[in-house]
């Protein structure tokens, strides 16, 4: 059986609505983040099957997975950071907790 | 690799400069002269903001993906303005007891997000474009965090950190499509090829694009962290957030959506930008209307102006880039001056209510004074530069002569007169108001009262003096090519 792009391109697609299904729903940040997670990954999984099937003369669409799974790295420390900050000021990683400042 | 091509970038090797020496010296300068950073990080900015006057280099770098025009190179300066005002304004601040064990940080991020504005504004691959939007982003996401002992910090940290990386993957999805469909990642090579497309795929490419520089901008569908944000961040790092990162995105936000996407201009975004500065317009005042907070006040106001800005785009035309570049100057001046009067009373009283400012002319009369040509530039009152930037805008996007433009210009015009409304409210407060509990008197810090002066003089002068207007046409005129697929 030979594998086409689409068998490529819907689990990816699946994946990212998954990432955003869960960034609405969940409620512990560090879900929220995972689910995030999933969102970055499908973007780099698209890249890399775009520039593998359709443009195979060039490598840019490689490259800017690369560089998108770096910044993917750096945004999840950051977030990482901020969630231990909140931990440490409600003792809990609720989103539900974070409501002091509404409307 | 031809390294002298690193010289088309003279502006970014400047604040690397800058930036290098504050770092230095607050790693290995010496401990008891720690307290000077941020005076000398003040002057050093200063130096290079008046060096940056005299460093136009047109052309391109590293194979295209970088280029410097007459326009990126005045909005350059433009963002320099305000950053060396946020910068002098919170010289106090930062040498307050609680900050001096981290102020280091605060100017070293601060520098490497204008770095990342850079990037973004002369991109011309969308690598480069991502990799400055990230950098301007993310750093900004830990100076919100930066009241280390205050609940609503981390709170608002929280808040922009968790929606910043959700904008930024659906902003890098719409690029995957983008990718996809036309096999290249150079603004140059997308926009001829755009002409001959209109397929599906593009609409929503394009619209997740828009979405993911909506949340930057706080474009209304995608604005509820704002005003949570502004109010728990340190308010320094508020009014950078709401003037220098939102004129650096609303810029790039036009170079891409005119320059890349120009030809599906009238097909596929015209609507959706029209719907989205309407509704960006209309929410961000009504509910400017019902806060008490000052900060989100000021939140919400900062949404409206978006809105406002986004006119300029809309009219895709020369006038329509020089009013935006114009408009980001007056709203810099503006903003900075309510955010700096908010800011010393913060500091002083520790009072961020709207109410708490009633009587307040008789016992700080020149900061109500600041506060009142701040609200009215903001309002758009005719002899402030308010005034003038709004004109400008509406009339750029009156341009290009559409009937569903004029209706456009149209409700602005009427929530103009609605901003009013809660913009007098604040004045109001500060001179009618009977006095109830009162902020007390007191003599605001060195470096708050010169950037409220620079503030106060910016106001009144940028609208009057007419050749800065002509000097930002001429520079939106110089040598682009941004226009000519528009469609």
């Amino acid at each position: 059986m030979e594998l086409t792009m689409m068998m490529y391109i819907i689990p990816a697609m699946i994946m990212f609505g998954c990432g955003v299904y869960g960034f609405i729903t969940r409620r512990n940040m560090i879900a929220i983040l995972i689910s995030l997670e999933l969102m970055l990954n499908a973007v780099d999984i698209n890249f890399a099957v775009f520039n593998r099937f359709l443009f195979p003369g060039q490598m840019e669409g490689m490259f800017f997975s690369l560089f998108a799974i770096g910044l993917a790295a750096a945004e999840t420390a950051l977030a990482i950071a901020i969630v231990i900050n909140v931990y440490r000021a409600v003792r809990n990683v609720d989103i539900r907790q974070l409501t002091k400042m509404k409307f | 690799m031809d390294y002298s091509q690193f010289l088309y970038m003279p502006q970014e090797l400047g604040l690397l400069v800058v930036f290098l020496l504050v770092f230095l010296f607050d790693t290995f300068g010496p401990k008891r002269s720690q307290s000077s950073l941020p005076v000398l990080t003040a002057v050093l900015f200063g130096i290079f903001t008046v060096c940056n006057g005299f460093m136009l280099m047109r052309g391109t770098a590293f194979s295209g993906m970088f280029e410097n025009t007459a326009a990126t190179y005045v909005m350059k300066v433009i963002l320099n303005i305000g950053v060396l005002i946020v910068l002098i304004q919170s010289i106090k601040w930062a040498n307050s007891e609680d900050m001096a064990i981290r102020r280091g940080e605060f100017y070293e991020l601060l520098l490497l997000t204008v770095f990342g504005m850079y990037l973004m504004i002369s991109a011309r691959h969308f690598l480069l474009f991502v990799i400055g939007l990230e950098t301007a982003s993310l750093p900004l996401a830990a100076l919100v965090a930066f009241h280390k002992k205050r609940y609503e910090s981390h709170e608002a940290a929280a808040k922009y950190m968790f929606t910043a990386i959700f904008s930024s993957a659906v902003f890098l999805m719409g690029l995957s499509f983008v990718y996809g469909l036309f096999g290249s990642l150079y603004f140059s090579d997308i926009a001829y090829q755009v002409m001959n497309n209109t397929s599906a795929v593009l609409v929503v490419a394009l619209a997740f694009v828009i979405a993911g520089i909506g949340f930057k901008l706080s474009l209304v569908p995608f604005h509820l962290w704002t005003a949570d944000v502004y109010q728990g961040a340190p308010t320094p790092v508020t009014s950078y957030l709401s003037v220098i990162s939102k004129g650096a995105a609303a810029f790039a936000f036009m170079v891409v959506l005119v320059q890349v996407f120009g030809a599906a201009y009238s097909k596929i975004w015209e609507w959706m930008l029209y719907a989205i500065i309407v509704l960006t317009i209309t929410l961000g005042n009504l509910f400017a209307i019902r806060q008490r907070n000052i900060k989100r006040f000021l939140a919400f106001s900062s949404i409206s102006q978006a809105g406002y800005i986004m006119l300029g785009v809309i009219g895709g035309n020369e006038m329509g880039l020089a009013s935006l570049m114009f408009y980001v100057l007056v709203y810099i001046f503006s903003n900075l001056a309510a955010f700096g009067v908010a800011f010393a009373i913060e500091q002083q009283s520790g009072k961020v209510s709207i109410d708490d400012y009633n009587g307040l002319y008789k016992t700080n009369p020149w900061l109500s004074f600041t506060m009142m040509l701040a609200m009215f530039s903001l309002a758009g009152i005719p002899p402030f530069a308010g005034f003038f930037s709004k004109f400008f805008i509406f009339a750029g996007a009156l341009e290009c002569g559409e009937t569903s433009i004029y209706i456009l210009v149209l409700i602005a015009l009427i929530n103009t007169i609605i901003s009013l409304y809660y913009y007098l409210l604040v004045v109001k407060a500060m001179f009618i108001s009977p006095d109830e509990c009162g902020i007390e008197r007191f003599r605001s810090s060195c470096g708050e009262r010169v950037a409220l002066i620079v503030c106060t003089f910016g106001i009144i002068l940028t609208g009057i003096v007419s050749c800065i207007y002509t000097f930002l046409v001429e520079a939106a005129q110089d040598g682009t090519t941004m226009f000519g697929l528009l469609n």
